[in-house]
C-alpha cells in the first residue's frame, strides 16, 4: 500500500482543466438530486408509498413507462417516478450522515494515533488493520441484524464500517506532521496538547478530510444500497434506490425499468460525488492520488 | 355391528397384501429413464430425523421408509413397511407387524429391532431432531435418551409394539412421518453425524453422488419392495439454480421439472402459450398464510380490534400481488385439508365496519404498532400491501422486515405486535387438522419461545382439541372432523390470527414426463413424488 | 527478512484472533437463538433446552468462545448447527468456486484496466482518453449489483451469448467474473495510465525511441514491463474487495461459493458456518495484504519493508 507517490506525474494543465469540467459535471449531478430530494413532496405526481389501485394489471404485473406514469409502476402498483424522487432523500441522508460519522471516528481514530504513537497509537492502529480484515459486507450485515434496521441504524452501521480508510489515512499525514519543526516548536513553547491537536494539526488535515469526505460519500451511497438490495437495508416502505431493486429484481427481465431505473441514479450520485472528490483531491492536496 | 365390535374387544386391524389394492398404476408407465429436477437452495441433509425443508422433504421420502405411507398424489393413509398393524380397545397400544424381506442398500434385512433404534434415535435429545416432538405421546418420552423410549417394544423380529400415554388419533400419521422413517442402525453409528451426507434406507432410491451445493444423483434400489416401483432408473438433483433459470432450462429440454415452481415474473409469459400451458401443474397445498396479533398485550389484546384487522385486510389485492398464484383464506385450515368449514364465510373485507369496531373498542382514531416479517421477497411487498390496509383503518403499522431467524425469535419472545407469517408460514407436516392447532394455536405452542406467535391460549378448545385427538376409532372420523372443524371456528370468534390466503402450487413438466398431475403436486410428498413418475420416450 | 515475516505473521495471527472474537461477540448478541432454529416449529421447551445444552449453548460466552478457539487451534471448525456436517468441509466444496470467481476477475480486471489504461495513456489528452478516464470513474462508482444485473440482462437474457447464471463451463464464469472484476479495471486503468505516462517519459524508453525503435516495440517490450510491475504488486489488496463483493455477485448469478453459503447461514443462524466463512475471508484478506506488502520492493526497489 506503499507504492511510492513519485510514480505519479503532477498533473498537466490540460487534465486539470479536464477534472475541473468533471468536477462541474459531478456539482450539477449532485446539485439535481439534491433538487429532486428537496422537491419531491411538490414534484413527486403521488405519495410514495401509496399503491394505486391501476397500478397494476389484473394480473398483478407492473405497467412499463408511459405519459402517466414516466417511470412505470414497481409490483406493489406505486409510482416509480416518485420512489425515485424520495429514494434520493433517504441515500443523500445516509451519505451525509453515515459518511459524517465514518468520518468524525476516522479522524479521531487517525489523529490520537498518529500524534500519540506509543502503545495507545500501537493499539489503535492493530484494531484498524483488524477492521481492515473483515469482510466489510458481511460485518454490516450482522450488523444490522442486531440493532434491527432502521434508517439511523442503517447510517450507523455503515458508519460502523466505513471509517476504517480514512482512519489510516489521517493517521498517516498526521504521525508525518507530528515530526515536523514547527510541532516541536510548539511544544518546546510550552504548547498544550489540546492546542497542538486542535489549532496546529488539525488545520492542516482539512484538505484530506475534505477530500475523504466526498469520496467516502459515494462509498456510502454504494454501501447503504447494497445491503438494501439484499433486504437488510433501509426498512419499506420508505423508498431506497437499493431496496427498490431488491423488491424488483425477480422481475427485472420482463420489467427492466424497475431495476435499471434505481440502478442508474445509484450510480450518477456515486459518480457525481467521485468526480468531485477526485478534483478536490487534485487541487487541495496533489500528492494524495493513486488508490487510496 | 359396530355395537358388537365395541362389546368384545375392539380390535382394528387392516391387513393389505400390496400396495395395488390402494394405488391403480398408470396403465402406461414405463420403466427405465432419468429426469433432472433443480432447487435454488442447497439441500440441507438427507438424515430423516433432522431434515425439514422443501427440498429435502420428498427426496428423503425415496431414500427411506416408515411403519405407514400414503397413497401417491393423495393424503390417504397406507401401510408402508408394516404390512399390517393393530390398536387395542383403549387406543393405548399399537402393534405394527412388519413386512418380511425388505432390505436396507447395504443389503440387510430390516427388523423390528430396527424400528425401535430409530425411533429411540429421533427422540433422543443428543440427535436434535426438530421432530422430536411428534412423538411426545409414545410412553417414556419424558425420559427419552441414550436408554432409548420404553413405549417401544421389539416382540419379535417381525412385531414392534408402541404405547402411547394417550390416545393420539393422528399417530399413525405421525407414523408416516419422515422423522419415524427406519435407519439402519450399524450405519449411521459409523457415519455418525455424517449419516445425512451418505443416507442409507429402504426406500425406492439410494443416493450415488452428492456434490455439495451442485449436484445429487439417486439411482433405482432394484429390489425396492413394492414390485415395479420406481419406474425411474435415476434422477438428478441440480441446486443452486435460479427458478427463472431452472424455467428457460426446461424451455430448452434440459430440466424436467423446476422444483421451486414457475417463477411470478414468467407465469404470464407461460400460461400465453398453449404448447407450454398444457404442461403446468395446479395443486393446492396444505399451507396457510396469516398474520397473527400478539393477544396478550394492548391494542389486540381487544377481540374488536383483532376483527377489525380481518376485515381491514384487502386479500384479494394481496393475492393479485402474487400475481394470482393463492386463493383467499378465511380461516386456518387450507380448503384440501380434512376438517375445512365450507359453510364458513369468514369476515368480510368491510372498511367502514372495521373502523366501527375499532371505535367500539376504544381506538377511534387508530394506533400505532409494528408488523414483523422475513425479509424475502415477496414478503416485505406482502407486508406493505397490508400495512395500507391497515392505514386505511387508522392503523400505522411500521414495518420490521428482518432475517427469517430473527422473526421467529421475536414470535417467539412476544415483542412482535402482528407477524405475516409468509416464508415461515404453516405448511401441515402431515394432513390432519390437529398439526395445525398444537403448536401455533394452542396454550402449549404460546409460551415463551414457542411458534404461536398470537400467543393465544382458549382453555375450551384445547381441552375440545385434546377430546378431538383422543377419538383414535377410525369409524368415529366423521365425527373427529367435526369436533375440529368447532375448533377452528372457535379459533375465528377469537380471531387471534387473520387469515390472508392459502398458496396455490404451479409447477411444471417437461413433455417427455408421465405420470398423473397429482404426483406433480403431492400434497405429501412436497414437492414432486418421485417414485411414481416415469419418462415417455 | 526473516524477522520482518515472522512479526508480520504474527501480527496477523493476532489480526484473526481478533476477527474471531468480534464475530463470535456479534454472535452471541444476536437477537436469534440458533438452538431454536435447530429445534424447529413442534419443539417443546424441554427439547429446546436438552439441544441447548448438547451443544453447549448454555454455557458462559467465555467457556464457549474458550471452546471454539480450542478447536480452531486444532483446525477444527466445527459443527453445521443445521446440516450437521463439518464446515470445514461445507467450506472446502464451496471454496473452489469463490476461487476460481476471484482468478477470473483478476483475469478481467487486469486485462479490461491495463489495456484501457495503456490506451489512454498513448492517447494522452485526446477524446479518447477522456472518455476512458469518464469510464473508469463510472465503473468504480456502479454497485455490483446493478453491473451484475444490467450484464445478465444484456447478455444472457436479450443476445443469449451466456448462460443467466449457473456454475460449470467457462461460459458459466464471464458475466460473474466481469461483475467482479469491473470495480478494479476502473482503478487499474488510471494507475496504468499514469504509470505508463511516466515510463513513457523516462530516459531508457527515449533512448530506445531515438535508437530508432518502432513505437509498437519500445511500447510492447520497453515501457509496459516497467509500467506493470508497481501495479501487478497491488492485486493482493484486492482480495479484500472480492470479498467484499462475492455475496452480491454470487447471489446474483446463482454461483455456488462460500458467499452464498455465508448469506444462507446468516438467514438461519448457523453460527458456525458464519464464523468459518468469516475467518477463510479475513485469512484470505490478511495473506492478500501480507504479499502485497512483500512482492512490492522485489518490484519497487524505492520501497522498503518497514
Amino acid at each position: 500500500m506503499t507504492v511510492a507517490d513519485a510514480s505519479f506525474t503532477p498533473p498537466s494543465p490540460l487534465r486539470r482543466l479536464m477534472r475541473r469540467k468533471l468536477a462541474l459535471l459531478g456539482l450539477a449531478l449532485i446539485a439535481l438530486v439534491v433538487a429532486g430530494a428537496v422537491l419531491a413532496p411538490w414534484i413527486a405526481p403521488y405519495a410514495p408509498d401509496e399503491q394505486l389501485f391501476d397500478g397494476l394489471t389484473l394480473e398483478g404485473a407492473p405497467l412499463p413507462p408511459d405519459a402517466r406514469f414516466i417511470f412505470g409502476t414497481d409490483l406493489l402498483g406505486r409510482d416509480l417516478f416518485t420512489r425515485i424522487l424520495y429514494g434520493a432523500q433517504t441515500s443523500l441522508v445516509i451519505g451525509v450522515v453515515a459518511n459524517g460519522l465514518a468520518l468524525i471516528i476516522g479522524t479521531l481514530v487517525g489523529i490520537t494515533a498518529g500524534y500519540f504513537r506509543g502503545w495507545i497509537g500501537a493499539v489503535l492502529m492493530r484494531f484498524t488493520d483488524l477492521m481492515m480484515a473483515f469482510p466489510a459486507l458481511l460485518l454490516a450485515i450482522c450488523l444490522a441484524a442486531i440493532f434491527q434496521p432502521s434508517l439511523w441504524i442503517v447510517a450507523m452501521v455503515i458508519a460502523l464500517v466505513n471509517w476504517v480508510q480514512a482512519a489510516r489515512v489521517i493517521y498517516t499525514e498526521t504521525s508525518s506532521l507530528a515530526t515536523r519543526d514547527f510541532i516541536a516548536a510548539e511544544r518546546t513553547l510550552g504548547a498544550g496538547t489540546g492546542r497542538i491537536l486542535f489549532r496546529h494539526i488539525l488545520p492542516h488535515l482539512v484538505p484530506t478530510i475534505i477530500v475523504w469526505g466526498t469520496l467516502g460519500i459515494s462509498t456510502t451511497v454504494l454501501l447503504e444500497a447494497t445491503l438494501s438490495f439484499l433486504g437488510v437495508g433501509v426498512q419499506p416502505p420508505t423508498p431506497s434506490w437499493g431496496n427498490i431493486i431488491f423488491e424488483n429484481q425477480t422481475w427485472f427481465q420482463t420489467a427492466p425499468w424497475l431495476v435499471f431505473i434505481p440502478g442508474a441514479a445509484i450510480i450518477l450520485l456515486a459518480l457525481a460525488f467521485n468526480l468531485v472528490g477526485d478534483a478536490l483531491r487534485d487541487v487541495l492536496d496533489p500528492t494524495q492520488r493513486g488508490r487510496d | 355391528m359396530k355395537h358388537l365390535l365395541a362389546s368384545t374387544a375392539l380390535i382394528l386391524s387392516l391387513a393389505l397384501p400390496a400396495a395395488a389394492q390402494d394405488y391403480a398404476p398408470d396403465p402406461n408407465a414405463k420403466a427405465g429413464g432419468s429426469i433432472v429436477l433443480t432447487y435454488k437452495d442447497d439441500v440441507a441433509t438427507l438424515d430423516p430425523a433432522i431434515g425439514y425443508d422443501w427440498q429435502n422433504w420428498s427426496m428423503i421420502k425415496s431414500l427411506f421408509d416408515g411403519l405407514m405411507d400414503y397413497v401417491p398424489g393423495t393424503t390417504t393413509l397406507r401401510p408402508g413397511l408394516a404390512e399390517s398393524y393393530e390398536i387395542s380397545p383403549d387406543g393405548l397400544v399399537y402393534t405394527f407387524k412388519l413386512r418380511p424381506g425388505v432390505k436396507f442398500h447395504n443389503g440387510r434385512e430390516m427388523t423390528a429391532e430396527d424400528v425401535k433404534y430409530s425411533l429411540d434415535r429421533v427422540t433422543n435429545p443428543a440427535t436434535q431432531s426438530p421432530g422430536a416432538g411428534f412423538f411426545a405421546s409414545i410412553a417414556g418420552f419424558d425420559a427419552a435418551g441414550e436408554g432409548g423410549l420404553s413405549g417401544v417394544e421389539v416382540v419379535d423380529p417381525q412385531t414392534v409394539k408402541i404405547t402411547l400415554t394417550r390416545p393420539d388419533a393422528t399417530f399413525l400419521h405421525v407414523m408416516a412421518l419422515n422423522f419415524s422413517f427406519v435407519v439402519p442402525k450399524e450405519v449411521v453409528e459409523a457415519e455418525g453425524a455424517d449419516f445425512g451426507k451418505k443416507p442409507v434406507g429402504t426406500g425406492a432410491f439410494k443416493l450415488t453422488e452428492w456434490t455439495l451445493g451442485q449436484r445429487l444423483v439417486f439411482e433405482k434400489n432394484p429390489d425396492y419392495w413394492i414390485a415395479g416401483v420406481p419406474y425411474l432408473d435415476s434422477f438428478t438433483v441440480e441446486v443452486g439454480q435460479e427458478p427463472v433459470v431452472a424455467l428457460l432450462r426446461l424451455q430448452n429440454g434440459e430440466v424436467d421439472i423446476p422444483g421451486d415452481g414457475i417463477p411470478p415474473a414468467k407465469f404470464q409469459e407461460v400460461m400465453a402459450d398453449p404448447v407450454q400451458a398444457e404442461r403446468v401443474v395446479k395443486g393446492g397445498q396444505l399451507h396457510t398464510g396469516y398474520v397473527t396479533m400478539n393477544v396478550t398485550q394492548p391494542p389486540f389484546d381487544k377481540v374488536e380490534v383483532r376483527k377489525a384487522v380481518n376485515m381491514a385486510i384487502n386479500k384479494d389485492r394481496v393475492v393479485q400481488i402474487i400475481n394470482g398464484r393463492a386463493v383467499p383464506a378465511n380461516q386456518p385450515l387450507p380448503p384440501s385439508m380434512p376438517g375445512y368449514t365450507r359453510d364458513y364465510g369468514g369476515y368480510p373485507y368491510d372498511v367502514e365496519g372495521a373502523k366501527k369496531l375499532l371505535a367500539d373498542a376504544g381506538y377511534p382514531d387508530g394506533f400505532e404498532t409494528e408488523l414483523f416479517v422475513m425479509n424475502t421477497d415477496p414478503n416485505p411487498r406482502i407486508a406493505q400491501a397490508i400495512q395500507q390496509d391497515l392505514a386505511a383503518i387508522g392503523i400505522k403499522a411500521t414495518i420490521q422486515s428482518l432475517a427469517q431467524a430473527n422473526v421467529i425469535e421475536a414470535g417467539g419472545a412476544g415483542t412482535a405486535p402482528m407477524i405475516w407469517s409468509g416464508g415461515m408460514a404453516w405448511i401441515a407436516d402431515f394432513p390432519d387438522p390437529s398439526n395445525f392447532f398444537g403448536p401455533i394455536l394452542s396454550c402449549a405452542g404460546a409460551g415463551e419461545g414457542g411458534w404461536n406467535w398470537s400467543k393465544y391460549c382458549n382453555e375450551a378448545l384445547d381441552a375440545k382439541a385434546v377430546e378431538a385427538d383422543s377419538m383414535f376409532d377410525p369409524a368415529k372420523s366423521e365425527e373427529r372432523l367435526k369436533l375440529w372443524s368447532d375448533v377452528y371456528m372457535g379459533v375465528m370468534d377469537d380471531a387471534p390470527w387473520a387469515p390472508v390466503f392459502n398458496e396455490e402450487r404451479y409447477t411444471m413438466k417437461s413433455e417427455r414426463l408421465g405420470g398423473a398431475d397429482e404426483l406433480f403436486v403431492d400434497p405429501v410428498s412436497i414437492p414432486v413424488n418421485y417414485d411414481y413418475v416415469w419418462v415417455k420416450e | 527478512m526473516a524477522a520482518y515475516l515472522i512479526r508480520r505473521l504474527l501480527v496477523s495471527a493476532l489480526i484473526l484472533l481478533g476477527v474471531s472474537f468480534i464475530t463470535f461477540v456479534l454472535l452471541y448478541v444476536l437477537p436469534a437463538d440458533p438452538v431454536r432454529q435447530i429445534a424447529g416449529r413442534s419443539a417443546t421447551a424441554e427439547t429446546v433446552e436438552n439441544i441447548r445444552r448438547e451443544l453447549g449453548l448454555d454455557r458462559p460466552f467465555l467457556i464457549q468462545y474458550g471452546r471454539y478457539l480450542a478447536g480452531l487451534v486444532q483446525g477444527d471448525l466445527g459443527r453445521s448447527y443445521l446440516q450437521k456436517t463439518e464446515v470445514a468441509e461445507l467450506i472446502a466444496s464451496r471454496l473452489p468456486a469463490t476461487l476460481l470467481l476471484m482468478l477470473g476477475a483478476i483475469a478481467a480486471e487486469l486485462a479490461l484496466g491495463l489495456t484501457l489504461g495503456i490506451v489512454a495513456a498513448l492517447k494522452r489528452g485526446t477524446m479518447l482518453d477522456q472518455t476512458l478516464m469518464m469510464t473508469s470513474f463510472v465503473t468504480v462508482s456502479a454497485p455490483q449489483f446493478v453491473v451484475g444485473l444490467l450484464l445478465l440482462y444484456v447478455f444472457a437474457v436479450k443476445l443469449g451469448w451466456f448462460p443467466i447464471g449457473g456454475y460449470g463451463s467457462f461460459a458459466h464464469l464471464v458475466l460473474p467474473a466481469l461483475t467482479l472484476g469491473i470495480l478494479g479495471s476502473g482503478w487499474y486503468s488510471r494507475m496504468m495510465r499514469s504509470s505508463m505516462i511516466e515510463v513513457l517519459r523516462a530516459d531508457y524508453v527515449r533512448t530506445a525511441r531515438a535508437k530508432g525503435l518502432g513505437r509498437a516495440r519500445v511500447v510492447l517490450g520497453h515501457a509496459l514491463p516497467n509500467a506493470i510491475l508497481p501495479i501487478i504488486a497491488m492485486i493482493g489488496i484486492d482480495i479484500g474487495i472480492f470479498m467484499g463483493g462475492i455475496v452480491v455477485v454470487e447471489s446474483v448469478f446463482g454461483w455456488p461459493g462460500i458467499g452464498q453459503l455465508a448469506w444462507q447461514a446468516i438467514q438461519r443462524v448457523d453460527i458456525p458456518i458464519i464464523m468459518g466463512v468469516t475467518l477463510v475471508s479475513a485469512f484470505a484478506i490478511v495473506l492478500g495484504n501480507l504479499l502485497a506488502d512483500l512482492v512490492a520492493p522485489l518490484i519497487d526497489p524505492r520501497i522498503k519493508l518497514k
